[in-house]
């Protein structure tokens, strides 16, 4: 039995904080995935759960058991490398049952282990290799091999598949899942890949600038972002986002870009009754907005007109980049659309799917999800506003009408 | 053997204090290891072996600047006791009296053409074994490369009755000594040249084989020439290397003894090495001559190392199969 | 081809040409006037003039050199790469072991004589050892065994090689090449890669494990290198025993004895069949070693 759980766990380097006040509660035998942008804490969150980087405040469990001064070696988990960290001078078997062999385990025992972990992972005619000779795909087949024939208690993931080409990872991607199903172990995986947080989890943490901000499952944190950071990173291409003024009446909320103005359904307006004449930041995902001519049937739309900056074929859909007005704005629209360059076109916006964020603390309006229990959750909301690859939005007031959401930053 | 009993016998402290040291200094792969060792005694280690192996240096540079009485009555080290009547009388001396002056332009005459020379030469051949096709390549780089065994010792004999043969005894202005062959600057510099190839078309050689392709490609496109390759893209572009190499060189040549021994038998040519070496075979024992002798043939290769001491270490990686 | 020309005919002149010479000069006799056969191998084997030309002495001291000066000097290099990887004056650390490698040997022989200095308020090395409770000695001149100081007692000389004055001899050696090995060995640390430590550490081996098992078997061809370097060094080396005690005491090496027999005795004959015979030992470790660097190359 294998649960996880941090409490109050920050890590400092020296005058920088990596982690803060990171409390999480992992239950066994779940895949719990840390995803997030580079430099987020995730990799140093997992590094501290292995015991190769010191706790500097707060208690991480395994099981019952408090392991903040235990030496890797004790705390019954294994682990993946981002380069494999294979051993050069060793061969694959010897790789394997190096674990083993440390802890004393029978050569009988061993071969047995290493046996049954190569035939799942199909390496068995490559055991007597040195890494050198293998290729990546296979390396990472060994590193997870040799995780598995340590039967720990919690399997630890570093980013394994980004040394791999596009369709090794898609491949590799399926098989750890599988292996998770199997093996009904504890998997706590990092990785900065939304795709690979979203097909394999079945639960998601994502962090920014050290501080968690949102855990739950993936369809929770596609549907229901707690914050702007969540709503942008989940889903790609990303959310659209557009500053705008809450205008209407009570009962006819409207939101107004000053490039267009779209009428607030029903079910969302209550989520803004306190934003009346105020500024909120408005999100849509490219999929919630569609070709006016060829929108499903059953939705209820707000249409405007934009012009069609770049088109790009997806096969079974079409990326338009539109503009409106000094808005730029992505949509993915059925492909039968007469959208062409330059163009003018009517596109709907399905409103039903709307997020709204506050524009000071970037907070969602609109999400029911629960929030992490945090300390530090307001003082990122100030730190996401300073990093500029992370903010959709200037802070510029003077000229709201230039705060182009880019989504384009993600295309292709 | 003393030094890794000592580490073994070293018991583990508590791996909580240890970790916060290693996040400090950096966790690089050795701090890992040494993790179990007391950061204590991994300090006393290296100091006792960095003092070891500084004080004969350090001896050596205290008692250049010793009155002669002092140093034959009492230690270096009790100049640093608070007596030390310090004197630069031994360099005056060497200097005017004992023609250290001269010996160290000498050493400066023989050393600086050498090196530019030896380079030089050593680059274009180390440029057709990279670059070039012809037949016999690799048995050719193999044979200079493997003269890197031969002692040289072993060929001055040889060389001396060609260089008997080819002397010109012409005095030549200025630097003095013959045209060419023995007692000849000119004869020092073919020679030192000669001997530093095998090194330096070994080092130059897998530099140059290193450089990406297409580079050589698109300046033949460009309709470069050879020359200009080698001159506008070849040299420019390997300046750590001739920078590492320059230095070896010209500490070899400098440092050397034995082919000035054979090759510059005239006193007034003799560099720093022989200069000193005669002191030693005069003097033996009046340490105030040799040691302040000793050291200004250090302190150029002294100064060189400190300055470049980054193009050294590299030099020592790259060629670290010479013998 | 003209790039080639100065380079090869250089080295012809003045490499290729003199070994073919001095080849051809081991066969013949002492002036090179006659050939004589094997003569002069039969010289070094049968050593008929023990006091001038101690050839036996002469290669005994030359394989004392290979194994003890390799040896220390790759063991404390690695000692000291490691230690002065978990400090942070590292770098003053290695440039203070690495500086007798810029120094000439003359220099590094008024140094050292210096420091073997008998009087021991002249000489540092003895004025350690009387305060210590030794007796000093001429540590260059010395030919007892090792034992003889340390215990003041039994047999007063050890066969040879091993006299204090040939250790005295070496440490000067490991003295200017330690820093060599420790730049090498330094670098080859470096390069293990700090995931794969951790994932030993995950693993579950301790420091020491990780050390042996890990760090240790991965170095060992950088050792190797450094190794091959020493050997030939050991077997070339030449100018520190000339300069220090120019082969007096018992302390010949066959390349002293080679310098003796050509430049002192005249006789050439045996002084190229001893250069011959150092070659005939050089050249296959050197090929080993050229051996493995090309596959490296291809490795690459």
């Amino acid at each position: 039995m294998a649960e996880v759980s941090f409490e109050h766990v920050y890590k400092r380097f020296n005058d920088s904080t990596a982690v803060s006040d990171f409390n999480l509660e992992i239950a066994d035998k779940e895949f719990l995935v840390l995803v997030g942008p580079s430099g987020c804490g995730k990799s140093t969150t997992l590094r501290m759960l292995a015991g190769l980087e010191e706790i500097s405040d707060g208690e991480v469990k395994i099981g019952d058991r408090l392991v903040n001064d235990v030496a890797p070696r004790d705390r019954d988990i294994a682990m993946v490398f981002q380069s494999y960290a294979l051993y050069p001078h060793m061969s694959v078997y010897d790789n394997m049952a190096f674990g083993l062999s440390l802890r004393g385990t029978p050569k009988q025992e061993i071969k047995r282990r290493v046996g049954e972990a190569a035939q799942i992972l199909g390496i068995e005619n490559m055991l007597d290799r040195k890494p050198k000779a293998l290729s990546g795909g296979q390396r990472q087949r060994v590193a997870l091999g040799r995780a598995i024939v340590r039967e720990p208690a919690v399997f630890l993931f570093d980013e394994p598949l980004s040394n791999l080409d596009a369709k090794l990872r898609v491949q590799t991607r399926a098989e750890i899942s599988k292996l998770h199903q199997r093996l009904g172990t504890t998997f706590i995986y990092v990785t900065h890949d939304q795709v690979e947080a979203m097909t394999m989890a079945t639960r998601i943490a994502v962090m920014n600038l050290g501080v968690l901000q949102q855990v739950g499952t993936p369809q929770e944190l596609y549907d229901q972002p707690v914050n702007q950071f969540v709503a942008g990173f989940m889903g790609s291409p990303a959310m659209n986002f557009f500053r705008a003024t809450v205008g209407g009446t009570p009962d006819a909320v409207t939101v107004d870009t000053g490039s267009f103005s779209l009428n607030v359904p029903a079910g969302r307006a209550t989520a803004l009754r306190d934003y009346a004449e105020k500024e909120v930041i408005l999100g849509i995902r490219p999929e919630n907005i569609h070709d006016a001519a060829y929108v499903p049937t059953g939705l209820q739309t707000e249409v405007i007109e934009a012009t069609v900056d770049i088109t790009e074929l997806m096969g079974n859909e079409i990326f338009l980049y539109l503009k409106a007005g000094n808005l730029s704005f992505l949509g993915r629209v059925d492909p039968r659309t007469e959208a062409r360059p330059g163009n003018k076109v009517r596109v709907a916006f399905n409103m039903d799917e709307m997020h709204a964020f506050d524009p000071q603390t970037e907070e969602s309006l609109t999400s029911s999800a629960p929030r992490p229990k945090t300390e530090a959750v307001a003082a990122v909301g100030i730190a996401v506003l300073d990093q500029s690859d992370v903010k959709p939005i200037g802070d510029d007031a003077g000229e709201p009408s230039t705060d182009l959401v880019p989504p384009i930053t993600k295309g292709g | 053997m003393t030094i890794r009993a000592k580490v073994a016998a070293t018991p583990a402290t508590q791996p909580t204090t240890l970790k916060r040291e290693e996040e400090r200094s950096g966790a690089g792969p050795l701090s890992l290891f040494g993790k179990f060792l007391s950061k204590f005694s991994v300090h006393v280690i290296l100091i006792l072996i960095i003092v070891a192996w500084s004080v004969p240096t350090f001896a050596l540079l205290v008692s250049s600047f010793r009155e002669p009485a002092d140093i034959a009555r009492s230690g270096w080290w009790n100049a640093l006791t608070g007596s030390w009547s310090f004197t630069l009388d031994n360099y005056d001396q060497v200097l005017s009296q004992r023609n250290m002056g001269r010996a160290f332009m000498n050493s400066l005459i023989i050393s600086v053409p050498s090196t530019i020379l030896s380079i030089l030469v050593a680059a274009m051949a180390a440029y057709a074994f990279a670059w070039m096709r012809f037949p016999g390549r690799n048995m050719l780089f193999l044979l200079v490369v493997g003269m890197l065994v031969v002692p040289v010792q072993m060929t001055l004999i040889p060389v001396l009755r060609i260089y008997g043969d080819v002397t010109v005894d012409t005095q030549v202005p200025i630097i003095g000594g013959n045209l060419f062959g023995i007692n000849s600057f000119p004869g020092m510099w073919v020679a030192h040249t000669a001997y530093g190839l095998p090194f330096a078309i070994f080092l130059l050689r897998n530099f140059f084989a290193a450089l990406p392709r297409d580079l050589f490609e698109s300046a033949y496109l460009d309709g470069a020439s050879e020359v200009q390759v080698f001159f506008k893209i070849v040299l420019p572009l390997s300046g750590p290397a001739l920078a590492a190499l320059g230095i070896f060189q010209f500490l070899w040549i400098w440092n050397d003894l034995l082919i000035a021994l054979i090759y510059m038998g005239d006193p007034e040519l003799a560099p720093m090495t022989l200069a000193i070496r005669n002191l030693v075979s005069s003097f033996g024992t009046q340490y105030q001559f040799l040691t302040a002798a000793a050291f200004i043939s250090m302190a150029l290769p002294l100064l060189i190392f400190f300055a470049l001491q980054r193009y050294f270490v590299q030099g020592v990686l790259a060629g670290s199969v010479k013998g | 081809m003209l790039w080639l020309l100065p380079a090869l005919s250089l080295v012809a002149v003045f490499l290729v040409w003199p070994v073919i010479d001095t080849v051809r000069r081991s066969f013949m006799n002492s002036d090179s006037t006659k050939y004589v056969g094997f003569d002069n191998y039969r010289f070094i084997i049968d050593n008929p003039q023990p006091i001038s030309a101690d050839t036996h002495a002469a290669l005994l001291n030359n394989l004392l050199w290979l194994v003890v000066f390799t040896g220390v000097t790759v063991a404390l290099g690695l000692t000291i790469a490691v230690l002065a990887g978990r400090v942070r004056y590292e770098a003053f650390a290695k440039s203070a072991i690495f500086i007798p490698m810029a120094i000439s040997f003359v220099a590094a022989a008024v140094i050292w004589r210096f420091m073997f200095e008998l009087n021991p308020d002249q000489g540092t090395i003895n004025a350690v050892v009387t305060k210590l409770g030794a007796e000093a000695t001429p540590w260059l001149q010395d030919q007892g065994g090792p034992q003889t100081w340390f215990t003041n007692q039994g047999p007063q000389d050890w066969p040879q090689p091993f006299q204090i004055n040939n250790f005295a001899l070496i440490s000067v050696g490991i003295w200017m090449w330690t820093g060599f090995a420790v730049v090498i060995l330094s670098a080859g640390l470096k390069g293990i890669s700090t995931e794969v430590l951790e994932a030993a550490r995950v693993d579950g081996a301790n420091e020491w494990q990780i050390f042996w098992r890990v760090i240790f078997p991965q170095i060992i061809p950088t050792m190797v290198v450094i190794s091959t370097t020493l050997v030939i060094q050991a077997l070339k080396n030449f100018d520190l025993v000339f300069v220090l005690t120019g082969g007096r005491y018992g302390t010949d090496i066959v390349a002293t004895l080679f310098y003796k027999q050509s430049f002192v005795d005249r006789n050439f004959g045996v002084g190229a069949a001893l250069a011959v015979v150092l070659l005939a030992f050089v050249v296959p470790i050197m090929l080993v070693s050229i051996r493995r660097f090309q596959a490296q190359e291809e490795a690459r």
